[in-house]
């Protein structure tokens, strides 16, 4: 009864009409010690199925994380690396202090005369600056020769 | 997405992938490869993952693509000769030996099979796939996939009848 069961699941089978489920018994049949001897042809197929299902895949999957880069990092040590910067660049402003009055007042008015005489130094060369308007003066008279050339062509 | 997150969604084909590859490629190498290949793709591809309503059925059709353009490809044409130094050892005697032998053979009768047939072979009878699956996943229709299933469940039952009476007689 059981053999006749078989035999018809196999006739489905080859047609290509079983279910998964009638499938797994003629699987569940094959695999065992011993079939009806004209099925024997059989038993190679159904084993080859059930072991092949045991195969796997063992090399690993080399999953590279994209890298994208930020670009918000450049800004970001940029700013670090001027906070760094102006941190170490604070140099001592103190230069002391003149306690007398009178060295001081003698020190200022020092520095300030250097500050006078190179500053005359410097206006008296803006004195050439004059010639400089002199000369563009004249250059109005290419005005002149512009208008008699114009009057020269429309004619 | 995370790794952790992708390899919980393809850990459980990975195998799968890998099987339906050899059965087309033949060789073991040229498999592990392919699926190396399949599930880069994946990863790589992995924000539109969510859209994919099957991963699955989807990465079982790469693979198919892309067995099917290695197969193509020139390269692939010297694998051919490689692969086929099977050893025909049916003079042994023991019982064992025999049913070992005979399941080479099942393989050696799958390999000869046409592409299509050898596929859905695999899916159905190996990975035991329902028919909309595999139909989904080759890109044709149910009543083809049967067609094509009965052809190759035909075919190897008469070349393994043939080849059990040989060893018989």
């Amino acid at each position: 009864m059981v053999l006749n069961n078989i035999e018809n699941l196999l006739e489905k089978y080859e047609n290509g009409e079983t279910t998964l489920k009638e499938e797994q018994q003629l699987k569940h049949y094959f695999s065992q010690e011993t079939v009806a001897p004209h099925l024997e042809m059989y038993k190679p197929m159904f084993t080859y199925f059930l072991g092949n299902q045991q195969e796997q895949f063992t090399k690993d999957i080399p999953l590279k994380t994209k890298r994208t880069f930020n670009y918000k990092w450049i800004a970001v040590a940029a700013v670090a690396v001027l906070m760094l910067g102006f941190y170490f660049n604070q140099q001592p402003n103190d230069v002391g202090t003149i306690e007398d009055p009178q060295l001081a007042f003698n020190e200022v008015s020092k520095a300030l005369e250097m500050i006078s005489t190179h500053f005359n130094k410097g206006t008296s060369t803006v004195g050439y600056l004059n010639e400089v308007n002199k000369g563009t003066a004249t250059l109005g008279y290419l005005n002149e020769i512009e208008n008699t050339t114009n009057i020269i062509f429309k004619n | 997405m995370t790794q952790g997150e992708f390899l919980n969604i393809v850990m459980p084909f990975k195998d799968k992938v890998f099987r339906l590859a050899k059965r087309l490629l033949v060789s073991t190498e040229e498999a592990e490869d392919a699926t190396q290949e399949v599930l880069l793709k994946l990863w790589n591809n992995k924000k539109k993952m969510q859209e994919y309503k099957n991963v699955e059925a989807f990465s079982m059709t790469m693979t198919k693509n892309f067995c099917f353009d290695k197969l193509k490809s020139k390269q692939a044409q010297n694998l051919k000769i490689v692969h086929s130094n099977y050893e025909d050892g049916n003079t042994s005697l023991q019982k064992q030996v025999e049913l070992n032998d005979s399941v080479d053979w099942v393989s050696k009768i799958i390999e000869e099979l046409p592409e299509q047939q050898k596929m859905i072979i695999q899916l159905r009878d190996i990975e035991e796939y329902d028919f909309d699956e595999i139909a989904k996943m080759l890109e044709m229709n149910n009543t083809a996939v049967r067609v094509n299933l009965s052809r190759a469940r035909k075919t190897i039952r008469e070349k393994l009848t043939k080849t059990h009476n040989y060893g018989v007689k």
